[in-house]
Parts: C-alpha cells; structure tokens; sequence
C-alpha cells in the first residue's frame, strides 16, 4: 500500500510537471496573446506592391504593435494588393486619414505594416479603408536606380 | 534457383505473416483497452515505470540539446547579425522536431525496451499461459495499461524536453553570448504559433508515443520463449521503433509543414 502510494504521488507530480511545460510552450513560446484579444476591428488599404509581407504580420505606429495582419488578396480591376488588418479593439481613435507604408524590420527583418496618424477628428472604423498608402520598398529596384543614376553620372 | 525464390518468397510472406498479426494484435488491444478506465491503478503503475522513471534522461538530454543547439546557431547567426532571431529557431526545431524525435527515440532505448523484455520474459517463464489458465486476459491486464501507459507518457515528455530545451537555451544565449533576454523572448513569441507549431509537435508526440509502446508491446508478446528470443525481441524493439519513428516523422511533417501558405 505504501508503496503504491509513493508511485501515485511520484505520477501526480510528473503528469503536473508535464502539463505545466505545455501550459508554458503555449503561453511563454507561442503567440497565444495573439489569441485572446481576437476583438477588435479590421480596416483595409490598397497597396501597389506588398514586396514581402506576410498574414499575421504585425501592424504597428509609433512602432508599437497594435494589430496584425488578416489577410492579403489581389484585387484584379485595379492591379492592387488589399491587405486587410485586424486592430485590436482598445486602440480604437486611430484618425480616419492614417497613411499606411510597409516597411522592413532591420535589414534582414520581417516585413510589417507601420501606420502614420493623420489629424481628422473622425476615426477608422470596421470596413474602412486607408486611402494613403506607401509600397513596400523593393531592394532589386533600389539598387536598379542606384547604379542607373551612377551610369548616368559617369556618361556626363 | 527454384529453391532461392521459395526462400525470398517464404522470406517475404513472413514479413507480411508478422506485420497482419501485429495489426491484429493492436486491434484486439485496443478493444481490450476500455477496461483499463476501471482500474487506473495499472495504468498508473505503468505511467511511473515508462514516464516517471524516463524522467532524468529526457530533462538532462533536453537541457544540452537546447543549449548545444543555441550555442551552434549562435555562432553562424552572428555573422548575419541575425542573433536576435536565435529565440524562435531554438523553439521551433524543439517544438516541431527534435522535442517529439528525440524523446521518442530515448524513449524506445529507456522504456521500450524495458517493455519487450518485461513481456518476452512473462511469456518465456509462462507467467502469461498461467494467466489465461486463470482466465485472466493478458492482453487486458498486462498489454492494454502498459499501451495506454505509453501513449499518455510520451506527448508529456516531448513537452518536458522542449520547455527545459528551450531554457537551456535561454541560459546560453543570455548569460554567456549576450542575446538580449527580452529579444529572445518576444521574437519567439512572434514568430511560433500556438496550432501550428505546439499543437501539431505535440500530435506528432502522440503518434510517436503510440508506434513506439505499440511495437515494443508486440515484440515482447510475439518473442520466442527462450532467453535467446526475448533478447531478439529487445533489440528488434529499439532498432525498429527508431526506424519507424524516423520514417513517420518524414511524412508528418511533410504533412503538416509541407504545404506552408
């Protein structure tokens, strides 16, 4: 009996043990925070190239995350990328004529979505769309007009 | 030349003959296996011996992958000056892969061995034949609580060795190559999905947890009953749960992280 005792206790503390790394990979490791404030509202903007932005990339101004992003789809009239965001519901007086640019973090880092305030006194609400948007910055392109402008130095 | 084809068809059929009992055997198992929920004192018995018991291995063994792993990626990530994002490829090769590999693979050297030896040597002393001649099921009291055993050991395990993975980890990175401790978390947390990454390295525990007890159970139970045979079916154990839990983790994760986005 006491020997069954012993083992049951031993077990107690190792499926405790266990599910107490569990509940730390989920909460620790992973964006489970991402999770629970799912509220909130989803706005939109229309972008000409999302160079690499991704779905769950962070949407952040001031350089504070405030949101990410939903979904990416191509709409085919206007030759356009709409990238849809979903803000979280506390940061809810965002001025209605927000700019939107995608930048890079550092230079290797991931691609996100970086919001400028405007001044209206109105703010974004579900549905709405940014009209002012920036596209990402393309490094192929850059260096292209890089040495294009150079080339032209050196023929002058 | 007649005779070398019946030998390789002889050969080939046995393999076959084996590989259907097996899946008999875990059928007839796993329809035994409700009975273990009236007495969780076996199962719990067999969760101290396969899990509790595993214990040390599996944390010492977590904590030096997790820190040899951060100590190896630091060295090339620092030259892209990508330092930062030691966090998230330190958890996520836990998390998807060497958590559930590792632990399985250990767990068939320390567990499943164990397992077919404990069966092979009821079988060779005739323990089990006694036990039907008391019209006790072997299957029910001695396979079934020591397969469900195994099955709810291994996924706690496999999340045991990627948490203390990926502190020993953190210690390495923080205290000896000077990562920022807040980067080290915060990119992680950015960059590993809770249903993506946790959930499906911990199905893939599961279906490790269940081949690796599954083919251990039947090796034991098939052994021939002699000292010979039960040390056949230790080694038989190891190499073929090892090969079986490598070939499957192939496909689960071309399954699973094949098709990203």
């Amino acid at each position: 009996m006491r020997q069954s005792r012993a083992i049951e206790i031993w077990v107690g503390i190792f499926v405790a043990l266990g599910f107490l790394a569990l509940l730390m990979l989920a909460m620790k490791v992973s964006n489970i925070t991402g999770y629970v404030d799912n509220k909130g509202y989803e706005i939109s903007a229309a972008f000409e190239n999302i160079g690499g932005l991704t779905v769950r990339a962070p949407v952040r101004i001031a350089g504070v995350r405030i949101g990410r992003v939903s979904g990416i789809r191509y709409d085919s009239d206007t030759f356009q990328a709409i990238v849809s965001m979903r803000i979280d519901a506390r940061y809810n007086r965002l001025p209605l004529d927000s700019s939107a640019s995608i930048f890079t973090d550092g230079l290797l880092g991931e691609n996100y979505v970086g919001l400028e305030p405007g001044g209206d006194e109105e703010s974004l609400k579900e549905g709405d769309r940014i009209e002012i948007t920036q596209s990402a910055l393309v490094l192929e392109k850059l260096i292209g007009q890089f040495l294009f402008s150079r080339s032209q130095e050196s023929d002058q | 030349m007649i005779t070398q084809l019946q030998h390789l068809g002889q050969w080939t059929l046995k393999r076959f003959e084996r590989l259907g009992r097996s899946h008999l055997f875990l059928l007839r198992v796993s329809s035994g296996s409700w009975g273990v929920l009236a007495r969780p004192g076996l199962v719990i018995q067999q969760i101290f011996a396969v899990g509790v018991l595993s214990l040390p291995i599996i944390l010492v063994a977590g904590l030096f992958v997790g820190m040899v792993l951060a100590l190896q990626l630091y060295n090339t990530m620092v030259d892209f000056g990508a330092e930062q994002s030691l966090g998230p490829v330190v958890a996520l090769s836990l998390v998807r892969e060497l958590g559930p590999v590792v632990t399985a693979l250990l767990f068939a050297g320390r567990a499943g061995s164990a397992l077919a030896a404990e069966i092979g040597l009821m079988k060779a002393t005739e323990q089990l034949s006694s036990m039907e001649m008391m019209a006790v099921d072997p299957l029910r009291r001695i396979v079934a609580p020591r397969l469900v055993g195994g099955l709810l050991s291994l996924p706690l395990l496999a999340a045991l060795f990627s948490a203390v993975g990926i502190s020993g980890g953190f210690f390495v990175a923080t205290g000896l190559l000077g990562v920022d401790s807040n980067a080290y978390w915060s990119q992680m947390q950015a960059n590993v999905d809770l249903f993506d990454d946790i959930a499906n390295g911990v199905i893939k525990s599961v279906v490790f947890g269940m081949v690796v007890t599954w083919i251990a159970v039947f090796e034991g139970y098939d052994a021939a009953p002699t000292s010979e045979g039960v040390a056949r079916a230790t080694t038989r154990t190891v190499v073929n749960s090892s090969l079986a839990v490598l070939g499957l983790d192939f496909i689960l994760t071309a399954l699973m992280f094949g098709d990203n986005e």
